[in-house]
């Protein structure tokens, strides 16, 4: 027993947001630019899958950790997360096999068939046929094993903790730790669809067009998978799974009580400022731009920074290829996405809450 | 003698008049087939070999397209035994699940909800891996961005429907962010500022935009109502208009990317 408590417990504290999610980007971009050929072999993505299925089933012994993965609306993120691992292997698997072939200096996969002419029927209906049927039967039996959720019914008065919003918004949902509801709840969703309809505007590399690639386009594809695996899915995985009463953390078996209490300590730029470092004697200014000052000079530094290093440092090629318009853009998307985890890091180190902190008017950074 | 019986059915004059052209056997009944049908001839013809390998484009825009199908089909039938009023939806809902026999159509439906949330997040997916997106595709790429914001409104119109606890504290939480819209929530940077130019409180819970998305400062009938309308309505319509125009552009675009 006792070493049942003693696993469980390291696996809790190694799932915090500091440890979990910084380690998740330095495997995301080992296994990107360092073990890229070793992932994308067979054997691992079953290595892959076969763990994710044991951790998940062995787990399931323990009560709480089955209370909260067998939610109903829970079930789907479970099975979400097996596609996503495979179909993340299947991509870059092909990466990886088309980027030999072109190093060698061979056509990429399919490029003979793509000038081939094939009659949409029997060829195209046929699978679309049994795709269809596939989906259909899958999501039948699904039915038939697991009742959709229903609930006591609505009560405005009496409010659930924790309560959640639907499973794909969690991740917007689990951003409120770091930013404010203006941020994560607007301008962030905001930049993530404007974004998005800009990217083939923005990303004008004639290579890569129609078949899978990372080495012709490395930056794309790395963002891309950035933002999705991680930004999305991962924070979809916390908000979900691993947030309890009050948003406070818990880990995948510790039972959610509604008690814990968690420290807050966190503090904003302004109050390090003048009371840390006891500018003006320990005495936070009456004017409250005066107050924020740095903390503009931070937000507006960031940016103005940012995008000077981009240019001339980071992305001096694209600068060139790109042209002005473009560059800017793409820079102000890539610091506002960088934004996230550089907020978190901040969080988990010095405990910083807001960079910009004018509750008054809403407006926190 | 069965050869017979088929004749005689493939013969007739109500099959020639359904039917225009003999069984999809040779090229030109092939043609024929994808031309003469309406639902077929969202398909060109002929297609590139590279566009109907499964490994290549994974099904997921199909399967997507498929359960909204689905969804459509459940959704309706759904709608016979649902009234979307305080009094009477949550009671609906546990008619549906206990009183109507086999009763999983609820079930197809949110779980039909889901997993299309799912296939259009790995459609948008292999898109981009592939660099589908990029030129001549760029336009079509925008409208499946909406699209994907569009099965996301659609679930989480949804969402409230069941009127349990579930459904009215997910919503609460998801529109609370309306609050903090910038100029226009109530809670919001630049809404003071607005209301100082102003003179007096345009924008305040009573008006904002979390009021315009709920029809109330709080998730209430009316809210129940009008996610009603949008669920089953005006997004699904918006939503087949621009599905329209998405497979239309694919065929106009050059049909399934592959290597050029």
């Amino acid at each position: 027993m006792h070493i049942v408590e003693l696993i469980t417990g390291t696996i809790n504290s190694l799932c915090q947001p500091s440890l979990l999610f910084t380690a998740a980007v330095i495997v995301f971009f080992l296994v990107l630019f360092k073990w890229r050929s070793k992932f994308a072999e067979v054997r691992t993505i079953i290595w892959i899958e076969v763990l994710m299925a044991a951790f998940i089933a062995v787990s399931m012994l323990h009560p709480t950790f089955r209370d909260i993965v067998t939610k109903p609306d829970n079930v789907p993120i479970v099975g979400m997360l097996f596609l996503i691992a495979f179909f993340t292997w299947l991509a870059v698997s092909k990466m990886v096999k088309n980027d030999d072939r072109i190093a060698a200096g061979q056509d990429v996969e399919n490029k003979k068939e793509a000038k081939e002419l094939v009659f949409t029927w029997p060829d195209l209906v046929f699978s679309e046929f049994l795709c269809s049927i596939a989906v259909w039967v899958g999501l039948v039996v699904w039915s038939i094993l697991l009742k959709a959720p229903l609930e006591e019914p609505a009560n405005p008065v009496e409010t659930p903790n924790p309560s959640k919003a639907p499973w794909y918004f969690l991740g917007l949902q689990e951003m409120l730790v770091y930013y404010d509801p203006w941020l994560a709840g607007v301008v962030f969703p905001g930049l993530i669809i404007v974004g998005l309809i800009l990217v083939p505007y923005i990303d004008i590399n004639p290579k890569g067009n129609g078949y899978f690639t990372f080495n012709e386009r490395k930056f794309s594809i790395t963002s891309f998978l950035f933002g999705f695996l991680i930004l999305w899915i991962l924070l979809i995985v916390y908000g979900t799974f691993l947030r309890g009463p009050n948003w406070n953390f818990f880990g995948p078996y510790e039972v959610w009580d509604i008690h814990k209490l968690e420290v807050l300590k966190n503090v904003n730029l302004s109050e390090y400022i003048y009371r840390e470092f006891r500018l003006l004697g320990g005495k936070m200014p009456e004017n409250v731009l005066v107050r924020e000052f740095f903390g503009f000079v931070a937000v507006i530094g960031y940016f103005v920074g940012g995008i000077w290093l981009l240019q001339n440092k980071l992305l001096k090629e694209f600068y060139e290829k790109l042209g002005k318009a473009r560059f800017y853009i793409l820079a102000f998307l890539v610091l506002s996405m960088a934004s996230l985890p550089i907020k978190m890091f901040l969080r988990w180190t010095i405990n910083l809450k807001y960079i910009v902190a004018i509750p008054e008017a809403f407006f926190n950074i | 003698m069965a050869n017979q019986f088929i004749e005689s059915i493939t013969s007739s004059q109500a099959w020639k008049s359904i039917f225009r052209h003999g069984a999809p056997n040779n090229p030109k009944n092939r043609v024929l087939v994808v031309l003469m049908n309406v639902f077929l001839h969202l398909h060109p013809i002929r297609m590139k070999k590279s566009g109907v390998r499964m490994s290549f484009t994974w099904c997921m825009g199909g399967i997507t397209f498929f359960l909204f199908l689905v969804e459509t089909i459940t959704g309706v039938l759904l709608m016979f035994y649902y009234r979307p009023t305080a009094d009477y939806a949550y009671a609906d809902i546990i008619a549906l699940r206990e009183h109507v026999p086999i009763g999983i159509m609820r079930e197809i439906h949110r779980w039909g909800a889901h997993a299309m949330v799912i296939s259009v997040w790995l459609h948008m997916f292999r898109v981009f891996l592939t660099g589908s997106y990029k030129p001549p595709r760029e336009f079509n790429w925008g409208i499946g961005v909406i699209l994907l914001v569009l099965t996301l409104l659609l679930s989480f119109t949804g969402y409230l429907l069941p009127w349990d606890q579930l459904a009215i504290w997910a919503i609460t939480v998801g529109s609370n962010m309306a609050r903090a819209t910038p100029f226009a929530g109530n809670e919001g940077p630049g809404a003071a500022l607005i209301n100082s130019l102003m003179g007096f409180e345009v924008i305040h819970a009573g008006s904002d935009a979390r009021f315009a998305l709920l029809a109330g400062r709080l998730v209430g009938e009316a809210t129940l109502l009008r996610f009603y309308v949008l669920h089953c309505i005006f997004i699904p319509l918006a939503a087949a208009v621009l599905m329209a125009i998405h497979f239309w552009r694919v065929r106009k675009d050059g049909g399934i990317s592959g290597p050029l």
